[in-house]
């Protein structure tokens, strides 16, 4: 490391694990913004290395599901009748396990339970980050601008905040989509599976973005009063320049953990509508609703149940740890 | 105050501010934050504002970069009224009218490297300088003694006074000819201090600037400011040419203020002016003069009547008080300690002491 002997000692904290890593090879002045040294952080944290490679490994999967359903030479609707036995129950052990289906086969219908997951796991992550995303962003716009404007339009935002929160999620939820289907479908129609996905995210946007537009206006009135802020007005910045130069880029860090957050959130509320029947259409593959339907082979075939269940369990469990090491690198003075 | 021919760069007359206090259910005050100044800034002039904490300096200081909308009163900045100018008639003003702010770890943003925070300003008002935007801000970085090569460097690699340094080069982006320099030094280590109030002093000269200097150091602004105005609760009690305001203070208050700076050659509390008690709420100052109510020399005309801040001598001295004091600081005239008990017949407890302490040696006060 050409560094002089003062940078190495302020940097010795950062490049003891870095293993080289970086360091530009000129000589003179190395530059690292504190998103680089929250990289650095994040690489040298362990357990968000292992969530962060199983989470890309659950991403993966889920785009490259038609490729895996190539390889695997089965689709998630093929019945395969003849490997269950009389009660429809799978033939062989763990639910029907062996080379051919990894994870065995659905009683009654005899659907794969291992390209099911697979696709399951395309709609949950699809429906789960479409959704983060809409709601961060809606999030972002009204609380930026609530915050940094403030006067009515923050008393109207923050009034339209407190009555979304106020509206019971789960029962508009139930009303909401059925109704919705009707209106657009017949009552004997097919629904498409698009249709019922844009749905259960158009549901998650409208009472999803509270938390981050709390958040983001919370944070930007304290960043409202920092002198750095100031100096960009007694410049003459206009408000884009304030918000999208000035204010935004300071509050990456906790909108990117609470993004890293929601997702999860909405994986699991995802399984939860598809559970209680309000979610996805039968042909559409989704964790919650293959939780819903094994719950009724409990005890005669636990296997059915297991599979989906810890793959959601692994999937939550693999953002949750890595939107906590998210948080320890990109704020390091906070305490846990 | 000023009668040069010089037109003034800066001129200011009646501003107040007032923040509206909700207290209790529809009780609404106000606190008078800055009450009524008057003073102007010619070219290249740099004027001190002095005062204790919660005096208005600080607010003084944001409303004259616009950076809050005076309640009443006017800003007249080279000719034009800016008082309640939009921001894009303020536009072509803000080239010649910059702040430095008191903290140099609040105001870099901490994402920004320092070539983008000191380029802010060219940015944000479109200016493309000759030779490109980057050559301006290693030209300014150079002028004020950073090297240049730290461009791409970050806030937080920096100290407090190489802070302080990037703070002033992106005030001078634009070249500007009136900085507000907003207790510039105050959150700086006495030896940085002195560097930075050097390289301000250094700036000026080369510059041509004119600063409105504000600080609660007055060894710092006797260094630094050609004429001092000394603030006390929202009001400019006395504002004059620094050697008559450091030497020949008239007003009780800049007194007290001058014999409060601490001097080690002279240990104990000989020649200190104390001033007993708080200084009173800006929510509901006190009538007349608003230094009365510790003021030694208080009569009944102190409480009807506000004095006006008018020059005494036809200089450039001017203060705000019925009784002025009159000859320099060393000459503390004899009869201050006698009339201190019986011009503050309000709270004459717990103030006994001090009178006699004050006229015993007030001569250490100047240097």
């Amino acid at each position: 490391m050409s560094m002089s002997p003062v940078e190495g000692v302020a940097l010795a904290e950062i490049d003891s694990g870095g293993g080289g890593a970086d360091a530009p090879k000129e000589k003179g002045f190395v530059g690292r913004s504190p998103g680089q040294l929250a990289m650095l952080r994040l690489r040298r944290d362990r357990t968000a290395m292992v969530s962060g490679a199983m989470l890309v490994f659950f991403v993966l999967v889920g785009l490259a599901a038609p490729l895996i359903e190539a390889l695997y030479g089965i689709s998630p609707r093929d019945q395969f009748q003849a490997k269950l036995d009389g009660f429809g129950m799978p033939l062989g052990y763990a639910g029907g396990v062996s080379g051919d289906h990894f994870f065995g086969l659905e009683p009654n219908l005899g659907r794969d339970i291992f390209i099911r997951l697979v696709y399951g796991l395309r709609t949950s992550l699809l429906i789960a980050f479409a959704a983060a995303v809409i709601t961060a962003v809606i999030g972002i716009a009204l609380g930026a601008l609530a915050g940094y404007l403030g006067g009515w339009l923050d008393a109207v935002i923050n009034w339209i905040t407190d009555l979304t929160l106020a509206m019971p999620f789960l029962i508009i939820a139930l009303a909401l989509t059925p109704t919705l289907t009707l209106r657009f479908y017949g009552e004997r129609d097919a629904v498409s599976p698009a249709f019922g996905v844009g749905v259960l995210i158009a549901v998650f946007a409208i009472f999803g973005w509270t938390g981050t537009a709390r958040l983001v206006r919370g944070q930007v009135i304290a960043l409202r009063e920092r002198e750095f802020v100031e100096a960009a007005k007694a410049s003459g910045a206009g408000l884009a320049h304030m918000l999208f130069r000035q204010l935004l880029p300071n509050i990456w860090a906790p909108i990117l953990v609470s993004f890293s957050l929601a997702v999860p959130q909405f994986i699991t509320s995802e399984a939860a509508l598809s559970f209680i029947g309000v979610g996805l259409t039968e042909e559409t593959p989704s964790f919650g609703r293959m939780i819903y339907q094994s719950l009724d082979y409990l005890q005669t075939d636990p296997a059915f149940v297991f599979f989906p269940g810890i793959t959601i369990f692994a999937l939550v469990f693999a953002f949750n740890l890595f939107g906590d090491a998210l948080r320890d690198a990109l704020d390091p003075k906070s305490s846990r | 105050m000023s009668v040069e021919t010089v037109e003034p760069l800066l001129r200011v007359r009646g501003l107040t501010k007032h923040f509206p206090v909700r207290s209790g259910f529809r009780n609404r005050s106000v606190v008078r934050a800055v009450d009524g100044l008057d003073f102007d800034v010619r070219p290249g002039e740099t004027l001190g504002l002095v005062g204790e904490s919660g005096c208005g300096k600080t607010t003084t200081g944001r409303m004259l970069v616009r950076l809050l909308e005076p309640t009443a009163g006017s800003i007249e900045f080279a000719g034009r009224d800016i008082t309640h100018a939009g921001r894009r008639e303020l536009r072509p003003l803000r080239q010649d009218l910059q702040i430095i702010f008191q903290d140099p770890y609040a105001s870099l943003n901490p994402r920004h490297t320092v070539g983008r925070i000191v380029a802010m300003p060219l940015q944000v008002n479109g200016t493309n300088p000759p030779g490109g935007i980057k050559a301006r801000v290693q030209e300014l970085l150079e002028l004020v003694g950073l090297n240049p090569e730290h461009y791409n460097r970050y806030p937080h690699e920096f100290s407090g006074g190489q802070r302080q340094r990037i703070g002033i080069a992106r005030a001078l982006a634009l070249r500007p000819k009136l900085i507000v320099a907003d207790e510039p030094v105050s959150a700086l280590d006495v030896s940085i201090q002195a560097q930075v109030v050097n390289l301000l002093r250094d700036l000026q000269r080369d510059l041509g600037l004119a600063f409105v200097f504000i600080a609660h150091d007055l060894a710092v602004v006797r260094h630094f400011c050609q004429r001092v105005a000394v603030m006390y609760l929202g009001k400019i009690v006395e504002i004059g040419d620094r050697d008559d305001i450091y030497e020949r203070p008239q007003h009780p208050y800049t007194r007290a203020l001058l014999s409060a700076i601490p001097d080690v050659t002279k240990l104990g509390p000989a020649g200190r002016i104390r001033l007993a008690g708080d200084v009173p709420t800006p929510l509901d100052p006190p009538s007349g003069c608003r230094f009365r109510t510790r003021c030694w020399k208080a009569q009944d005309i102190c409480a009807t009547e506000e004095p006006a801040l008018v020059s005494r001598d036809g200089g450039n001295q001017a203060a705000a008080c019925h009784f002025p004091e009159r000859g320099p600081v060393e000459a503390t005239p004899g009869g201050q300690p006698a009339a201190a008990p019986a011009g503050r017949g309000a709270e004459p407890a717990g103030q006994g002491a001090e009178p006699a302490g004050t006229g015993a040696g007030v001569e250490e006060v100047s240097r």
